[in-house]
């Protein structure tokens, strides 16, 4: 992909619509945004203002699609956009700036803030900007399918140790059942149990699944350097194993971007809808619960809350299947102050916690997850992402928290019946 | 020219400049926003979202109490704005003579408290603008272009009614000036926003719905 300053404006230019001109029309510079974000919160910085980080975006805006921008470039009223502009920008786009969309929620004009960055993040990685670690992240997903690298036979291997353990067969490319299942890197690296946590939950439920050689992970870093070309060659993978398996439901797993990236953002960047349905996991859970496919035995009776990831719930819309779940094998689920679509971000996700530079500002951001947490006096934090869950624990061992974090689907698959005792 | 053809020359042709400026500027940036479209989404919809963007135009509308310090001022300023244009009497009169529709005015006590009310808030959003680091950060001239034309139709129009000032029939002319000044403005500055909020809450409340959110 070659990339130039040009390549950087001329995105920019392709990639403003209607939403985007409204937006920089009704913006008032009110500054409530920053009430919303995080990063502006916790710094107490105001160049984290989120639409402020918009600045070279609303530039080309006025300059290219209004009248008045138009006579003020021509009279040399308007300073032209510079690749400063653009190196500047880095820090606000991608280093400080997690895409968790909460401006999204608070901006009084209806500003969805958010979407805008996702744009500003193609236009700085078409003038060759993006970090070095989504690049990096971006060529091992396409080299080998997987966020860190982890090929197909690394996934075998603990499919086989899941076998063992449950003693339920796991299919790999077994065509017309009713499920393709995609994990994340995350999953494979850390939290494997989810694969015969899933075996078990299936086996029960009458539920026919399969992995795919072809696309296993649902992981994309295309998505996160907003570079649509490269998020379309892995959703593709994904399309043509659900095609030629010929599944009619894709299982997105508990990653809130892959499941942004799959389910909302796939088919606009492949530029066609799907022969499928996509689903987060925790919905497909709630499904079978609604449909008394899931049964469990038992409550899990520790004081817990319940983190909403920002891609799977405020941006997702996956907001209630999460809660049912819970209330099913819980008995002191407590929410916590602002949650579902106002949760605080974790302060990780948006390719965040893959820079390594990032990490002072997260542990500093992280003040507000752990008040929220903290004033709960939990024992335990459940959510349904994976991204979340490291930016979790790591937060929380840095303060010495003893908290547990777990995901949703294991926190099920612990109380699931077991068949001696249905 | 004197006192008398001032305010005879913002009540016929001035009035008449500042409208066809004010209609013609705005129909330009909702043409300027609208023209570049919108992408059709691909994705699996779980709704249409119509509904829900028609809803977020008005549901934005409501405070969010978590801002309070952020927004008591603009929301007593704008609530103000509203009475005092559309229910002091002779504005009413002002109205039906444009559009051949009549409403009741409110009594002038409650129009001079809000005027005053409002007066008072645009002075804090003033200082605020200066003080708070996330509004100073972000504040153009143009902004300081757009408080003033709005805040001189509610000083002149304070002290016509109260008779302050050289001449009433001046400040009268000063005040429907004023007014002018602000139409004027409407299309090119951030006052645009009185109109083109409708469509950014519309865009991002009909994408919300679609996926499913509630906002």
């Amino acid at each position: 992909m070659s990339t130039s300053f040009e390549q950087g404006v001329n995105t920019l230019k392709r990639l403003i619509d209607a939403p985007i001109a409204s937006y920089f029309s009704s913006c008032t510079n009110c500054g409530i945004c920053s009430q919303a974000c995080v990063f502006a919160t916790e710094t107490e910085d105001p160049k984290y203002t989120p639409i402020r980080r918009l600045e070279p975006m609303r530039r080309v805006w006025e300059q290219e699609y209004t009248v008045v921008g138009k006579l003020k470039k021509l009279i040399g009223l308007s300073k032209k956009l510079t690749m400063q502009d653009f190196e500047d920008n880095v820090h606000l786009t991608f280093e400080s700036c997690t895409t968790c969309g909460r401006c999204s929620m608070m901006c009084p004009s209806g500003n969805d803030i958010v979407y805008m960055i996702r744009k500003m993040r193609e236009a700085l990685t078409a003038a060759g900007l993006a970090p070095k670690e989504l690049q990096g992240a971006a060529v091992r997903t396409i080299e080998k399918g997987s966020v860190m690298g982890f090929p197909m036979n690394t996934l075998e291997s603990m499919i086989e140790a899941a076998e063992e353990e449950t003693g339920i067969k796991i299919n790999v490319d077994e065509p017309n059942v009713d499920y393709l299942v995609l994990l994340s890197s995350a999953e494979v690296m850390q939290f494997n149990e989810i694969i015969g946590a899933l075996a078990q939950i299936f086996e029960q439920a009458g539920v026919t699944w399969t992995f795919s050689t072809k696309a296993h992970e649902a992981g994309n870093p295309g998505m996160h350097m907003g570079a649509s070309e490269i998020e379309a060659i892995m959703i593709n993978n994904i399309v043509e194993a659900a095609e030629e398996l010929n599944i009619k439901k894709v299982i997105s797993p508990e990653c809130g971007h892959a499941y942004m990236a799959i389910r909302w953002e796939g088919p606009n960047v492949i530029g066609r809808p799907y022969p499928f349905e996509v689903y987060h996991i925790i919905e497909v859970l709630d499904e079978l619960r609604e449909q008394g496919r899931l049964k469990t035995s038992g409550t899990e009776d520790a004081r817990l809350t319940f983190h909403d990831p920002c891609q799977a719930a405020r941006r997702g819309g996956v907001n209630q299947p999460q809660r049912n779940l819970l209330n099913m094998v819980t008995t002191n689920f407590i929410e916590m102050k602002h949650n579902r679509a106002c949760n605080w971000c974790c302060g990780g996700g948006g390719g965040v916690n893959t820079m390594e530079k990032t990490e002072p500002m997260r542990l500093k951001i992280f003040h507000r997850k752990r008040t929220q947490i903290e004033e709960l006096d939990v024992d335990t934090v459940v959510t349904m992402c994976a991204t979340c869950r490291n930016t979790l624990e790591e937060g929380m061992e840095e303060n010495n928290m003893d908290i547990e974090v777990l995901g949703l689907t294991e926190v099920v698959a612990n109380h699931l019946l077991k068949e001696k005792e249905s | 020219m004197n006192e008398v053809e001032l305010l005879n020359w913002a009540r016929g042709p001035g009035l008449a400049y500042a409208i066809i400026i004010m209609v013609a500027g705005l129909t330009l940036r909702v043409f300027e926003i609208v023209s570049l479209g919108r992408p059709k989404e691909l994705a699996k919809v779980r709704s249409s979202g119509t509904s829900d963007g028609l809803m977020m135009i008005a549901k934005r509308s409501i405070p969010e109490p978590r801002n309070w310090r952020y927004i008591t001022a603009s929301y007593i300023f704008h609530i103000g704005l509203l009475i005092v244009v559309f229910f002091f009497i002779p504005h009413t009169q002002f109205f039906r003579d444009l559009f051949g529709v009549f409403w009741g005015g409110w009594p002038n006590y409650i129009i001079d408290f809000f005027t005053v009310l409002s007066i008072a808030a645009m002075m804090y959003t003033l200082i605020q603008r200066r003080i708070d680091p996330a509004r100073r950060i972000l504040t153009k001239a143009s902004d300081y272009l757009a408080w003033v034309v709005t805040f001189l139709p509610f000083v002149t129009g304070y002290m016509a009614f109260h008779r302050l000032g050289p001449d009433y029939t001046l400040m009268l002319a000063l005040h429907i000036l004023s007014v002018e000044l602000l139409m004027v403005m409407l299309p090119m500055t951030k006052l645009t926003h009185a109109v083109t909020f409708v469509l950014s809450r519309y865009y991002t409340g009909s994408s919300m719905g679609r996926r499913g959110i509630k906002a």
